[in-house]
């Protein structure tokens, strides 16, 4: 029996039937890891002892009880690396438990394995990895997507069930098209930050990838809440979304904002959406244009906010507390100097050169100032757009996964892969990306469904209904 | 407005700011890519933004709590990633003359 392709509701059956010990699928686990990561290098980190161990006592009756779940290598597990896939932080133990490390400890899943990103979560390809790039599983000539590249690596190539990653500008949501998976961002305060290493603390945000929308509400339902360690995590009830899954879209009106089928978008990515937006209306939902006017200036504004909040969040990385230190200072400016430029990657050093240009004394008005005004805007068009509708569809991204290397050297090209995913987390709603067709090439497409603030039981709603009448989440890559 | 064509990036003094020690094959590469990225954003400035405020309309309030002491980090536990300490203290350069 191969375990690895289960969902986790499926999993747990086999579990709390006794099917399958806990032991046995981290074995299971482990051997498929061992069978194809030579190929994909989602995972950094892999103590498939420590894994065991856990499994061990791992308690079937809670409702992750002995399910392993991946988790990108930004997340602090105590006593385990977390490198961010940086050389700055090589050798650094995490000492203590993010939350969402907590809660999935109570919730009784096994921790397996850090996976691989792009270095500080600052990419869109997971070439920004200093310990080399993770393969999309559908072409391994081509990336994964990034930052969050060796999560929906490991659970597209079914060496993971689900896994954590997190999403700033589309991290979650555009590695997820990229290798068809499901990729959930939640909504901004939802989920608690503490213990994630800080690249933008005004747009980072902990999500999920999984096969299923049943498994991302499931995972949300237990990761999601109140923590008095994270001042941005919002006092709110936490629904259980796995409740409301099943009831259709029947009566909802689904917005498609036109401003996101554009030039430059490729042919078969635009006829998969419009194809999903064809089965919605099958279903009983009505379809509304709507328009998000502000839509071009995302990209833009995001580059000033989230380099300028970059260049902030990575000024602990001195030498003196943790991480890498130069050796042989001469004096503190000397380590200080040195530590940063031998710690850090290309693509971290432009964003912290970029940030501190845009909040510098002369250009801080002119820039950082600027943007905010404007991201305002951009989370006003979308409180209008959803006067008119429950939920927006859009393309995640506006190609396939491109080949390794194609878009290293051009950094504005690589920015733009994000193009639709940046302005949800500028207007800090939710989306979520859910699989919806392949090229002709066999690469995978993804549909964006995106809610308003605690938008996220109708948006699982939405992405359920699709799911449920199309085969796509069932495909499997030929590794 | 301030000046913001390509040139205008002075990377060599924006990474002292950023205590950031650059080569001149990076400081090159970065000038040029940097200049492209600022042509890109300079698009922001044919906004209208004069009638929105730099909080927006958000409703934030400062959250309190009483300054109690809660469980944290042991000394050693915070310093055991430093890269040299000695006697529960981090150590660095001198400073001062």
């Amino acid at each position: 029996m191969d375990i690895t392709s289960l969902t986790i509701p499926e999993l747990r059956q086999k579990l709390s039937s006794k099917a399958v010990t806990p032991r046995e699928v981290v074995d299971q686990l482990a051997s498929r890891v061992e069978a194809v990561d030579p190929k994909l290098k989602a995972y950094l980190h892999l103590d498939v002892e420590k894994a065991r161990a856990a499994a061990d006592v791992a308690n079937p009756a809670l409702p992750l009880g002995g399910v392993p779940i991946a988790i990108k290598d930004v997340i602090n597990v105590k006593g385990d690396p977390c490198t961010c896939a940086s050389k700055i932080l090589q050798g650094y133990v995490a000492p203590y438990d993010a939350t969402v490390i907590t809660k999935l400890r109570e919730a009784g899943a096994v921790l397996f394995g850090r996976t691989n990103m792009d270095e500080f979560a600052m990419g869109s390809s997971t070439e920004n990895s200093s310990w080399g790039s993770t393969r999309n599983p559908w072409d391994l000539d081509r990336i994964p997507g990034g930052s969050s590249g060796g999560s929906a690596a490991a659970v597209g190539g079914h060496e993971a069930f689900a896994a954590l990653g997190t999403d700033t500008g589309g991290s979650i949501r555009q590695p997820a098209a990229l290798c068809s998976c499901v990729g959930l961002k939640p909504t901004y305060g939802r989920v608690s930050r503490y213990g994630l290493v800080a690249f933008a603390s005004s747009l980072d945000q902990i999500g999920t990838f999984t096969k299923t929308v049943e498994e991302a509400a499931l995972l949300l339902e237990i990761i999601a809440g109140y923590d008095p360690h994270d001042n941005t995590s919002i006092d709110r009830p936490v629904p259980k979304y796995t409740h409301s899954l099943h009831q259709g879209v029947k009566g909802l009106r689904l917005g498609v904002p036109k401003e996101y089928f554009i030039e430059g978008i490729d042919p078969e990515v635009e006829k998969a959406v419009r194809d999903a937006i064809e089965e919605y209306k099958k279903q009983g939902a009505e379809i509304v244009e709507v328009s998000l006017p502000h839509t071009k200036y995302a990209v833009a504004v995001y580059y000033i906010i989230a380099t300028a909040e970059a260049s902030a969040n990575l000024a602990r990385f001195d030498g003196v507390r943790y991480g890498k230190r130069a050796q042989n200072p001469k004096d503190i400016l000397d380590m200080y100097g040195r530590t940063r430029a031998e710690g850090f990657g290309a693509e971290v050093k432009r964003r912290i050169i970029l940030g501190t240009y845009v909040l510098s004394s002369g250009y801080y008005d002119a820039y950082y100032n600027r943007a905010q005004k404007v991201r305002h805007m951009i989370a006003e068009d979308f409180r209008v757009a959803f006067e008119s509708c429950d939920a927006l569809l859009t393309p995640t991204s506006p190609t396939a996964a491109f080949k390794i290397g194609e878009r290293t050297a051009d950094p504005l090209q690589m920015y733009l892969a994000d193009i639709f995913t940046i302005a949800v987390n500028l207007a800090g709603i939710c989306g979520i990306s859910i699989p919806c067709g392949f090229t002709s090439s066999k690469l995978p497409i993804g549909l964006q469904i995106i809610g308003p603030k605690w938008g996220e039981e109708t948006m699982f709603r939405v992405a359920h209904a699709y799911e449920q009448a199309t085969p796509w989440h069932k495909e499997k890559p030929p590794l | 407005m301030a000046e913001t064509s390509s040139d205008s990036i002075d990377v060599t003094y924006v990474a002292d700011l950023a205590r950031l020690r650059l080569s001149p094959g990076e400081i090159a590469t970065f000038q040029k890519q940097l200049g492209d990225v600022l042509g890109y954003v300079s698009q922001l400035q044919e906004v209208d933004v004069s009638h929105v405020s730099l909080l927006g309309d958000a409703d934030l309030k400062n959250r309190l709590r009483a300054d109690e002491l809660q469980p944290s980090l042991s000394p050693t536990e915070a310093l055991a990633n430093a890269p040299r300490q000695d006697n529960n203290l981090f150590v660095v350069p001198k400073m001062v003359e």
